[in-house]
């Protein structure tokens, strides 16, 4: 086992010590003297107009420090979003309520039972109004979400910067290819279900305002420490020098942590107005109802393709569910899914997403944002083709793949430059890995004997590592946050005097592991022992302005900027070995803890040795500055585009319609791998949420805007008795984008693997005449499916 | 009210009021921030203690019914400055991501083995059913589980996956 080999080495994770002993600092677990403790009002109603807010019961309550109403708050403004198309979200809303959970007031206290208490006796006029929920219904613009405006926010149509004439052409083509004696024309109507995030960890925020020194300090569970960091600077109207935002340990995040939400701002308010610590942690009920929710798609996918398996154009149409306002990134979740919308395929492609406004809570990113759903209609769609025309599913794909010939320089058919792909070694390697030939002769005998048992298989490419500092100019940014062109990744590594070193970085990790793996890059540039290396993230104080972790990107992005300071930190050492051991910069080596003459390892210095000279000018080389220290920006050339396939093998029971996942079979392809022990840990966690959406979630409105599953009793996610264990493994096609090669890996496993089940499933069920379901696959709904097709 | 408990082996006592919570109790009267609320409705697994060599919910009792219980939360589980097998376990299966999971989840790992020291797969499984994992997808919970019985047991642990590579 090898401690500090960068690619590939595997080292038990430095964060666990803390977290197996309950000794992990996450928000909550913050005390501060005198913290008040807040609690909202929120509304029950979807669309209701707010009449008189009484307080006044709140207000005499033993032990309550104050009330808000929008009166208090209406002069900071909405929430802030980085892309707003679209209404934004008042703080506190005293006009008309949007959704469920709408916060119309917040109560702090002394205690947090108080406060909820307080909270209970606000009385507030509603007055409720018809609501809109249903995605075709608010198409229509029948009811509007909010008044004198259409529901419609944006549609996004792709390929991207296809003009008009452009468009028109391409669809002309595709309904000149239908016209074909050879064509058959697949077509199907899915709902990609909402979605509700659900990490473990409720969503904290402790604000600290320091009247006598005019700052903040703000511990958040965010994934986005320095975006937070830049809107309340903005809100009051400080520098971002004056607030600090400390991510401490964050217990899952999987996107919907990366938003400022207006309960930080509102907690960090309160904590100026009253001059002391004020802090809230969201119950399960508001993480449902008032933390962002993902996905939220219902949409036409078509294929149309000859009796042989070419396929000469794919369509999707549909629609996006936004919920009530625009916070983050919401309306341009679905342009994610524009990105990849053609797949790893080479055919043509039209896509045409609506972004519609609802009386829901806001969506965004949730792991993948845009990307699974994207893969889904494409992969779903894909399978009935192939089933269609009687091919074996995998042989439909390899037939329209983009050739890794075509690698440097593919543009895929939406328009977008590829880093890397071998998508047909990845399939053949995937195919390998299931046993695929005997897999469906197994199949085949079990249903032979009557049994249900189906097979399998969906490829993705998905775009992570964002990116580009050029985004920008596409839109894509945080100038919103005060972050200009926060794409880029950003390291700062310092030997102290010592030898020791730290890594500070600007990701805000949720279970990563970046503890670990930045002080791997970092040990294995310097030969230095990790045990040396102390890194800091999610701390906006401590580390370079960078934008957090989100997108896969921390390792494509910010692990490069750390690889690269890492390396100008190197060459600064060599020269002083160099001097130091009278020896050519050139001769010298790093490993075990400091430097040495090549061939000649008596001939050596350690780190400590080496940081005592740099801190004493008078002893360095001629005309070099003093100190051990770099700092990197990094901003790749390109997003990066990992990609896979995935295999599942599933039995229903057709008299209950209950599905038991018999085996899952990942390849991914990520490039080049770090730890393979944290990358298989994404990939296992992004399948359960994938599996989870296929077979379990399901965040359901009911017509009057109610929220169905707001508890984990109804929003049901996956138990480890749910589950199989999985069987992965990887293909290596390293992207040139970035000095390390790797790719991310973060949401691959749920971009790979929700059609994945489904197809499995329909496979089983399709002796009986089913050809689709759609998600949740729960037993009730599999079972209706086979009465369906029997009827 | 005041209550009394043994908590990780020593016998401590505060005040509580009749409706707090244990796991509330725990955590802001003790100090003992280990024990996590994820759900505070009985259906995460976070909250996951000790009491009287059962496994419970933090979340569901309040502090005033542990009065003169033995109580041991994950922060009492490693002996002198020894790891328990199954934190052991978790450390050298990769069996945590975020973490926040991980103390209700170890507890009620422990609580499995002490009842069933050579537990199936499907044993295991069936054993966390009560905690939820947002994160690892459970996978190397179980490998992390196993990996603790072959300790609990004095044999020789399967190796880890990644060393197969
Ligand atoms: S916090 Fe007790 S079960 Fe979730
Ligand atoms: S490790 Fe994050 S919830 Fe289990």
């Amino acid at each position: 086992m090898s401690s500090t080999s960068v690619l590939g080495g595997v080292v038990r994770r430095r964060e666990d010590p803390a977290l197996i002993q309950g000794r992990g600092r996450y928000t909550d677990d913050v005390k501060l003297a005198r913290t008040a403790h807040v609690a909202f009002v929120r509304s029950p109603y979807a669309h209701a107009t707010v009449g008189a807010i009484d307080t006044s019961a709140a207000t005499a309550m033993e032990g309550v420090v104050a009330v808000y109403t929008a009166a208090d708050t209406d002069h900071l403004g909405p929430l802030i979003a980085q892309v707003p198309v679209g209404a934004l979200r008042p703080l506190l809303n005293n006009g008309t309520v949007k959704h469920v959970g709408e916060a119309v007031a917040m109560v702090v206290a002394e205690d947090p039972y108080v406060a909820k208490d307080a909270a209970d006796s606000v009385e507030v006029d509603y007055e409720p109004m018809p609501a809109v929920v249903d995605l075709k219904q608010s198409l229509s613009d029948e009811v509007p979400v909010h008044e004198g405006a259409s529901n419609t926010l944006i549609s996004w149509v792709g390929p991207f910067g296809a003009d008009e004439a452009a468009l028109a052409e391409l669809q002309a083509g595709i309904e000149a290819a239908k016209q074909r004696d050879d064509a058959v024309v697949v077509s199907q109507e899915m709902t990609n279900q909402r979605l509700i995030p659900v990490p473990i960890e409720p969503r904290s925020v402790l604000a600290d305002y320091q009247a006598g020194y005019d700052r903040f300090d703000i511990y958040s569970s965010t994934q986005i420490p320095s975006a937070l960091a830049g809107a309340i600077g903005k809100y009051f109207g400080m520098s971002m020098n004056q607030v600090t935002v400390k991510a401490m340990e964050v217990g899952g995040g999987f996107g919907c942590k990366l938003n400022v939400y207006n309960d930080e701002v509102l907690v960090a308010f309160a904590s100026k107005q009253l001059d002391r610590p004020v802090k809230w942690t969201e119950t399960r009920r508001e993480a449902a109802n008032s933390t962002i929710q993902g996905r939220g798609w219902v949409a036409t996918a078509t294929v149309t393709g000859t009796t042989s398996g070419e396929v000469l154009g794919f369509e999707l149409e549909g629609i996006a569910d936004m919920g009530a306002y625009s916070q983050n990134f919401t309306v341009a979740i679905p342009f994610l899914g524009l990105f990849v919308g053609s797949g790893q395929y080479g055919f043509p492609t039209y896509w045409k997403m609506d972004c519609v406004t609802t009386h829901t809570m806001t969506t965004d990113a949730y792991r993948g944002a845009g990307r699974p759903e994207a893969a889904y209609y494409l992969e779903r769609i894909m399978d009935m083709y192939a089933r269609r025309i009687g091919m074996d599913p995998a042989e439909v794909r390899r037939k329209n793949y983009i050739s890794s010939s075509d690698f440097p320089g593919a543009v895929s058919p939406m328009g977008f430059p590829m880093d890397t792909g071998d998508y047909t070694t990845n399939l053949d390697a995937a195919l390998e890995a299931a046993g695929w030939s005997d897999l469906l002769a197994e199949r085949d005998a079990a249903r032979a004997e009557g049994r249900h048992v189906g097979v399998g298989l969906a490829t993705y490419v998905e775009v992570c590592g964002f990116g580009p500092s050029g985004l920008v100019d596409l839109g894509f940014s945080w100038a919103e946050y005060q972050m200009p062109s926060a794409f880029n990744g950003s390291s700062l590594v310092r030997v102290h005097p010592d030898g020791s070193a730290t890594v500070s970085i600007g990701t805000g990790p949720s279970g990563q592991g970046h503890q670990t793996t930045w002080a791997q890059i970092v040990g294995d540039g310097l030969g230095l022992e990790v045990d040396r290396i102390r890194v800091i993230h999610g701390d906006t104080e401590e580390a370079p302005p960078s934008i957090g972790s989100f997108g896969s990107r921390s390792a494509a992005v910010d692990g490069a900027a750390c690889y690269e300071a890492t390396g100008k930190v190197r060459a600064k050492a060599a020269r002083i070995a160099a001097h130091m051991l009278e020896a050519s910069e050139a001769d010298i080596e790093f490993a075990d803890g400091g430097a040495h003459v090549a061939g000649a390892p008596d001939s050596s210095v350690s780190w400590g040795d080496i940081a005592a000279c740099a801190y004493q000018p008078h002893r360095l080389p001629e005309g070099m500055e003093g100190g051990l220290e770099a700092h990197a920006i990094f901003s790749p050339g390109n997003a990066t585009w990992p990609f896979g396939t995935h295999i599942a093998v599933v039995e229903v029971d057709p008299d209950t319609g209950d599905v038991d996942l018999l085996r899952y079979i990942g390849m991914d392809d990520c490039g080049n791998v770090i730890s393979p022990m944290i990358v298989d840990g994404q990939v296992h966690g992004g399948i359960a949420q994938g599996i989870g959406q296929a077979m379990f979630e399901d965040a359901v409105y009911d017509a009057d805007g109610n929220l169905l599953s707001g508890s984990l009793v109804d929003y049901i996610l996956p138990t480890a008795a749910d589950l199989p264990s999985f069987e992965l493994d990887r293909t290596v096609t390293p992207t040139d984008v970035n000095p390390l090669g790797v790719k991310g890996i973060g949401e691959a496993g749920t971009i790979g693997s929700a059609q994945t089940v489904v197809n499995a499933v329909v496979d089983a069920l399709e002796p009986l005449g089913v050809t689709h379901i759609d998600m949740p696959l729960r037993p009730r709904r599999v079972w209706q499916a086979i009465q369906d097709a029997r009827a | 009210m005041k209550v009394s408990m043994s908590v990780n082996g020593r016998q401590v006592s505060g005040e509580a009021e009749p409706r707090t919570l244990l796991v509330h109790f725990l955590r802001e009267s003790l100090g003992l921030t280990g024990t996590h609320v994820g759900c505070e409705s009985s259906y995460c697994g976070a909250c996951t203690i000790s009491l009287d060599g059962k496994a419970v919910l933090s979340c569901t009792m309040l502090a005033a019914q542990a009065d003169g219980a033995d109580i041991t939360t994950v922060e009492g589980l490693a002996q002198d400055g020894e790891l328990h097998p199954v934190q052991e376990g978790f450390w050298e299966r990769h069996g945590l991501q975020c973490g926040f999971c991980t103390p209700g989840m170890i507890m009620s790992a422990v609580t499995l083995l002490e009842e069933n020291p050579e537990p199936s797969e499907e044993e295991i499984r069936r054993g966390i059913e009560g905690n939820l994992c947002r994160c690892t997808g459970y996978h190397n919970i179980v490998q992390a589980i196993e990996y603790a019985g072959a300790r609990m047991r004095g044999e020789e642990p399967a190796p880890a996956e990644w060393e197969n590579a």
